[in-house]
């Protein structure tokens, strides 16, 4: 399941084309709000988390720099896709089109222009860096007229029927994920793939062989903020308010919560970010459901726990207890030339 | 023999300690030229201004007719000036194989460059050379399982990857078994003559680096204290009351 770089040497059964298993989510993609219509809304937030933990993983995992600040870009779309549509006079999906269009291009600028900045530092110093980003963002977000200060901006309202509503935006949220997904696995497989995870190894190394690691860290960001802006654009529509610091910037919910997902599901591989998503947002939404008041407590809880007993992920844990399965390497050395050494 | 690095009047202070001062080195192309001295002389500070990781506070290096002290460390590599490190630095988590192929010599950092296929070709030199270090058994397992001195034949392997013109190798035999040391030198001559390769190689092993080096440096309390041949080297009466502890 996993992509893990050490996954190349495996013995043990053969294992299914992923093809395979790409197939059937779809299939259980497509069809999901067909069946349980009533649940789209939280459908789409699903696919929102998965995005939200692998545009994470890639620079928190892959890449070894942890960034809090991710929850910028996020509501950098959010806020340009809602000024387009409110100003653009474009009908609505000509609009919310052109406006995440917008605020993606607007986000990997931002993102450019920070990570030239940032992405100099190294290790904590990066993580306390961009950990102030996101409270500042919705604080000056909360204090400019143009997008509504602290009252927020209201997106256009959603010109079909209600019904249906919930079920566009599922899509759109299920294409952002697997489009975001596929984007990575492809950069994964690349020259690029290889950069970054020499650059979460030994980032002194991957100078002195060449490696511009700048350059990579702030691509990589770019990356992120491309589809988070997208995200966040079209997310400000199915929310149809979009709150400075609840919202646009929840830097204490979604900005901790890309985090958390990654590592429960198991940061530096491609399913494992998604798995985690998938576990947290239906743990999420029963502590909501059978524990209200409560919520949070047992959120908490869940992020202690997850860091005791799942310091290394659900991938990491499936791979250490079924390694034949999940990509263990077998092989032992000995016996070759500096052996002794 | 034309010098394919020229270091002038190179000085380097931290604080108020002075690690270098006004050393002046000739790196011959195509040569294997020895930098000794005792610890705390200054050898590594030296290494570390030419790749551009302490630029230097005074003086120029040249390499390759070009003055590079103002480049910075992925800039210097990218020209073909190289380096290993006392301490092995590889990518742990990474496979063997991973670690050859991402050492390919990067023409830049362009977006083309960035998003590129691994290509073939590096797959089949990486394998080639994880053979020539004795290592192609073990290409896909993790580096970071690897021993100690298995760790420093792959480190020698990427710089190999990366096609240097010339390597700074930092006491390549530390650490390693007494009876892999030969190995190893017949593997640096084979870099050297086969492959093209000068380099400039720390060595505390006084027989490894009187039998590989031609010429030899000595620096003493971040100054130089000496140069010429080994056998010149061995009989500087300097260099054996500084270094060899003896008059």
């Amino acid at each position: 399941m996993s992509d893990r770089p050490a996954s190349a040497a495996m013995t043990g059964p053969r294992r299914p084309s992923p093809w395979v298993l790409y197939g059937g989510l779809l299939v259980l993609s497509l069809g999901l709000p067909q069946v349980v219509p009533a649940l789209a809304t939280q459908l789409a937030f699903l696919w929102v988390m998965v995005l939200f933990a692998l545009t994470w993983d890639l620079l928190g995992g892959q890449m070894g720099y942890n960034s809090f600040g991710n929850i910028v870009f996020f509501g950098v779309g959010a806020y340009v896709c809602a000024v387009v549509q409110r100003d653009s006079g474009l009908g609505y999906s000509a609009g919310l089109a052109v406006g995440m269009a917008a605020g993606a291009g607007v986000a990997v600028a931002f993102a450019a222009l920070l990570g030239s900045g940032l992405l100099g530092l190294r290790g904590h110093y990066f993580a306390i860096a961009t950990l102030g980003l996101g409270v500042a963002a919705g604080e000056i977000a909360a204090g400019i007229d143009y997008i509504g200060a602290g009252s927020g901006m209201v997106t256009p309202v959603y010109p079909g029927e209600i019904e249906t509503r919930s079920q566009v935006f599922y899509y759109i949220f299920f294409a952002l994920a697997a489009a975001t997904f596929f984007t990575l696995r492809w950069l994964y497989s690349r020259q690029f793939g290889l950069a970054v995870r020499a650059i979460r190894d030994n980032e002194d190394k991957a100078e002195a062989i060449g490696l511009h690691t700048t350059r990579y860290k702030i691509a990589a960001w770019c990356v992120s903020a491309f589809f988070l802006a997208l995200c966040g654009g079209a997310l400000g529509n199915l929310v149809g308010f979009i709150d400075p610091r609840d919202v646009a910037f929840a830097a204490s919910t979604y900005g901790v919560w890309m985090v958390l997902m990654a590592i429960l599901g198991g940061s530096a591989s491609i399913w494992g970010p998604v798995l985690g998503a998938v576990v947290f947002h239906i743990t999420q939404e029963l502590f909501w459901t059978y524990l209200l008041g409560w919520q949070r407590v047992a959120l908490g809880l869940l992020i202690v726990l997850i860091v005791v007993f799942f310091p290394q992920g659900i991938t990491g844990w499936l791979r250490e207890r079924w390694p034949q399965l999940f990509g263990q390497v077998v092989q032992q050395g000995a016996g070759d030339p500096g052996d002794a050494a | 023999m034309s010098a394919i690095l020229e270091i002038r009047n190179a000085t380097k202070h931290f604080g108020g300690v002075t690690a270098n001062q006004d050393i002046s080195l000739d790196v011959p192309e195509g040569a294997i030229v020895g930098l000794i001295g005792p610890n705390g002389s200054g050898k590594t500070t030296l290494f570390n201004s030419v790749v551009g990781y302490h630029p230097l506070d005074g003086g120029s290096i040249r390499f390759a007719g070009e003055e590079i002290s103002h480049l910075r460390v992925p800039q210097i590599a990218r020209r073909g000036l190289l380096r290993t490190f006392q301490q092995t630095h590889i990518f742990g988590e990474m496979t063997c194989l991973q670690n050859m192929q991402v050492s390919i010599p990067h023409g830049g950092a362009g977006l083309r460059n960035m998003f590129r296929a691994a290509p073939r070709e590096g797959s089949r030199r990486a394998q080639d050379l994880l053979a020539f270090v004795g290592l192609e058994q073990k290409r896909h397992l993790r580096a970071g399982t690897l021993s100690f001195g298995q760790q420093k034949l792959l480190e020698f392997a990427m710089a190999l990857m990366a096609r240097p013109r010339l390597l700074l190798l930092d006491e390549p035999t530390a650490g390693i078994n007494p009876t892999l040391i030969n190995g190893l030198m017949e593997r640096l001559r084979h870099a050297n003559r086969q492959f093209g390769v000068t380099l400039l190689v720390i060595e505390h092993n006084m027989n490894v680096i009187m039998s590989l080096a031609e010429h030899i440096t000595c620096l003493a309390h971040g100054r130089l204290l000496a140069q010429g041949t080994p056998a010149e080297i061995r009989e500087n009466t300097d260099v054996r009351e500084a270094y060899l502890g003896a008059r």
